[in-house]
């Protein structure tokens, strides 16, 4: 319904709650995003780094005047109830235990109608759990295409729920999925699945316990007794079924193996009266696409090229809108500190904060350009096929075919891609992708390398096309993706394999990248860039400025009060003050911090101006930028609103009395800036995936004194 | 017509088979979730440069599979 048809009194409010469940690659998150728009928060499961994507949506009918607001939660696609993987447990969990907050009080299940039988295995589950269900089939253009006839009446009255169909692309049969869901709720009447003769006594006990409509759902508890004590339920009801299985005999794998097969044979039987498919032996048009995607030589061809187009893109086009922002940015900061009386609130909001902000905005383009990519290479069904060509060479090095994932999501950002390795079944595989995925230069390095890269390389083109500023980012990656490599192969030898690796895997038709789901996506990560790395970045920037313009001892007094004094002079003596500026920094509390580190970073090639970076960097790594800006801001009150670059290209090294920013200094620190492990979110991440400090600590110990090694050694040959 | 049993592995690109049985429990009931049921035809699409994985079409979807994972089903070749 269109907003303008809500009535001008409020109309009684009614709160559902509602889970999506499907298969893997069944259009849910589509549908999602149609159901929710902007709707949406992304949380995580309680307890759990497993995303939760949650949002909102409100329905008016026109018939009763109710307004219906549904609370509409995306679980993790699964193919059964059965959890195979700590993802899969979600399903299983928020459906089963009755006391959880995300149970809900109706669920819409999503099945591809290309695949309609392995759609309704799931489903089936679901509806057999008695919880009140939509059915909403998806994909049917592809049906149609396909020449599938699906009887709906007839299997709507099978299956005992209402079936919508829908293109959750197009947005066809949305307004129809909605109003059925907000149409009288009723619970499932018949078992499409009999389960009460498989273990008769035991069900109906846990059901009495529980106070339950189903069989199936106190046959899924009993399946999983493990899962019990994190029940939201009375600790008495846990008891009692405790009880209740330990003095029953239950032999829940022979059973699950059983119900599957059975489950599939009356799939199999309903699916023969409501479902007609017309011979086709045509290869499909990804079949096509296909054969040159994943050729045994192309596909490689193609992988690399198209990351290699991605890198190309990111440094030339996204370089317009950051001119643009820069530019405004200098203005922005002029207006204010010309607008503003002087004194130390101007130099606060000057210096700190909006050399803080600046740093920050400036990357958007970039992020959003990376984020952008990789939201298209996934949604139209080509990491599948990645994962495909590269699970041999992988595994040579402890990984998996789906670790390429997790490493190229790394690319944008570790802290999702060390989730995205909870795919990965194997515990060895998952630890070894978990621990080097770090290494692949994430998007809060981006603004640190275009920094430098832009100090120390030229920028030219190579023949006449290529960027060899872009080439010597990519190759910033390159040397990332190696070095991760090369850490897997050692981790491969000493870490022990606790079960078997597997690599079962639907391979997903391609399909055109759906543009909301794209912008979606880059909406959140540019809002958690934005609001969430910013809030540290702004922080350390006024602490930085804080550090860096006040200082301990008599002798910065001294400085501070000589400062003073030449300022006001009628002639002012530039040189004379810049030098007295840039001893007041020296003399600060953040110059006596960066003196303490110099014996250290010295031999690295770095000066006390870049340890004070090094330090604040150990929060996040962009802030970086923020931190140059702020240093080289503080006591240049020259008038002139210069970026952060150009200061650091003008800074002199007082030894040589050449530019301190020297080729060897420029690589000493994009290459400790590619291995250093300077990220909290991501060791904090690594602690909850792995269970313990003992990870994460490692791999901040491993990744530090690779860094440290690998400076020293570009730093000694270049200089 | 009897056509010996053999491992899905044992297939060259191309071959359509029909699945029989499973010899890994705990690989049948993931294989089961994903539509691969005892009676379903197998279509053997390709194979991953180096050999493996191997991508299999099976009721309708595509799947990959990695070769010591199909020594675990065991099928009956199609002529």
């Amino acid at each position: 319904m269109q907003p303008t048809a809500f009535p001008q009194t409020e109309p009684t409010l009614r709160q559902v709650k509602v889970s999506l469940v499907g298969n893997p690659n069944c259009g849910k998150s589509t549908l999602f995003n149609a159901l929710t728009g902007l709707h949406q928060k992304i949380a995580n499961f309680p307890g759990v780094t497993v995303e939760k994507k949650s949002g909102s949506a409100k329905i008016y009918n026109s018939s009763t005047g109710k307004l219906t607001s549904l609370e509409i939660t995306d679980l993790p696609g699964t193919y059964s109830l059965y959890p195979k993987s700590p993802d899969e447990r979600i399903p299983f969990e928020v459906l089963c235990d009755p006391g959880d907050e995300n149970h809900p009080d109706l669920v819409i299940l999503i099945a591809d109608g290309t695949n309609l039988k392995r759609s309704l295995f799931l489903a089936s589950q679901v509806i057999d759990l008695k919880i009140p269900a939509v059915l909403a089939l998806n994909m049917m253009d592809l049906v149609k295409e396909q020449g599938i006839d699906i009887k709906i009446d007839e299997l709507e009255r099978r299956l005992g729920v209402r079936i919508v169909p829908v293109n959750a692309r197009k947005g066809i049969g949305l307004e129809e999925l909605k109003q059925a869901v907000i149409s009288e709720l009723h619970i499932p009447e018949n078992d499409i699945f009999e389960t009460s003769p498989l273990a008769p006594p035991l069900l109906k006990k846990i059901r009495s316990i529980l106070e339950m409509r189903s069989d199936y759902a106190a046959l899924q508890i009993a399946h999983h007794r493990d899962a019990i004590s994190g029940f939201h339920i009375p600790d008495q009801q846990k008891k009692e079924i405790e009880e209740a299985l330990s003095s029953h005999e239950f032999d829940g794998i022979k059973i699950q193996s059983f119900e599957t097969l059975e489950r599939y044979k009356v799939i199999h039987e309903i699916l023969q009266i409501c479902m007609v498919k017309a011979i086709n032996d045509k290869p499909s048009l990804s079949a096509k696409i296909d054969k040159l995607m994943i050729h045994r030589f192309w596909g490689y061809v193609i992988f690399l090229g198209i990351l290699f187009l991605i890198f190309q893109a990111i440094f030339t086009i996204a370089a317009f809108p950051m001119d643009f922002i820069d530019q405004t940015f200098t203005g922005l900061t002029e207006a204010a500190r010309n607008a503003l009386p002087k004194g130390v609130l101007n130099d606060l909001l000057v210096n700190g904060v909006l050399a803080g902000i600046g740093g920050i905005v400036i990357f958007i383009p970039q992020i959003a350009m990376l984020f952008m990519f990789i939201a298209i290479l996934e949604d139209s069904g080509y990491m599948a096929r990645v994962s495909f060509l590269m699970d041999k060479l992988m595994r040579k090095f402890g990984l998996n075919g789906r670790s390429v994932i997790p490493l190229i999501s790394g690319v944008a950002c570790a802290v999702p891609a060390i989730m995205a390795t909870r795919t990965i079944g194997s515990w060895k595989e998952r630890l070894i992708t978990i621990m080097i995925t770090p290494l692949m230069s994430c998007s809060a390095r981006l603004p640190v390398y275009t920094l430098l890269i832009a100090l120390v390389v030229p920028s030219k083109l190579i023949w006449g096309v290529f960027n060899l500023q872009g080439i010597v980012m990519m190759s910033l990656y390159l040397i990332g993706f190696l070095a991760a490599l090369g850490a897997a192969l050692s981790m491969k030898w000493f870490v022990k394999a606790k079960e078997r690796s597997y690599f079962i895997m639907e391979i997903p038709v391609y399909r055109m990248p759906r543009w909301s789901n794209i912008v979606y996506s880059i909406y959140e990560k540019v809002r958690i860039f934005l609001f969430d790395a910013g809030k540290i970045i702004i922080a350390i920037s006024i602490i930085l400025w804080f550090l860096s313009s006040r200082g301990p001892g008599q002798h910065f007094n001294v400085i501070t009060q000589q400062i003073d004094q030449l300022s006001t002079e009628q002639n002012i003596d530039q040189e004379a003050l810049n030098k007295l500026e840039a001893q007041r920094l020296e003399f600060s509390y953040a110059g006596h911090l960066g003196h303490l580190l110099e014996p250290a970073i010295r031999p690295l090639g770095f000066d006390w101006k870049i340890g004070i970076a090094l330090v604040t960097s150990f929060a996040a790594r962009e802030v970086f930028v923020g931190t140059m800006s702020t240093i080289y801001s503080v006591g240049k009150d020259d008038g002139e609103s210069k970026t952060v670059r150009d200061k650091m290209q003008a800074e002199i090294n007082p030894e040589t009395g050449q530019p301190r920013y020297t080729p060897a200094v420029g690589w000493s620190l994009m290459i400790f800036y590619a291995f250093a492990m300077q990220c909290m979110s991501t060791l904090a991440v690594v602690k909850r995936e792995t269970g313990g400090w003992k990870w994460p600590i490692m791999q901040f110990f491993f990744m530090s004194a690779l860094a440290y090694c690998s400076s020293l050694i570009i730093f000694q040959l270049m200089k | 017509m009897e056509t010996a049993l053999v491992k899905l592995s044992d297939l060259r690109r191309g071959a359509r088979c029909v699945i029989d049985s499973f010899t890994d429990d705990v690989m049948k009931q993931k294989l089961l979730e994903m539509g691969c049921l005892p009676g379903e035809t197998i279509t053997i699409d390709r194979f991953a440069p180096f050999g493996c994985p191997m991508a299999i079409n099976v009721s309708g979807s595509t799947l990959s599979i990695r070769v010591d994972e199909a020594q675990s089903i065991i099928v009956k070749p199609l002529a």
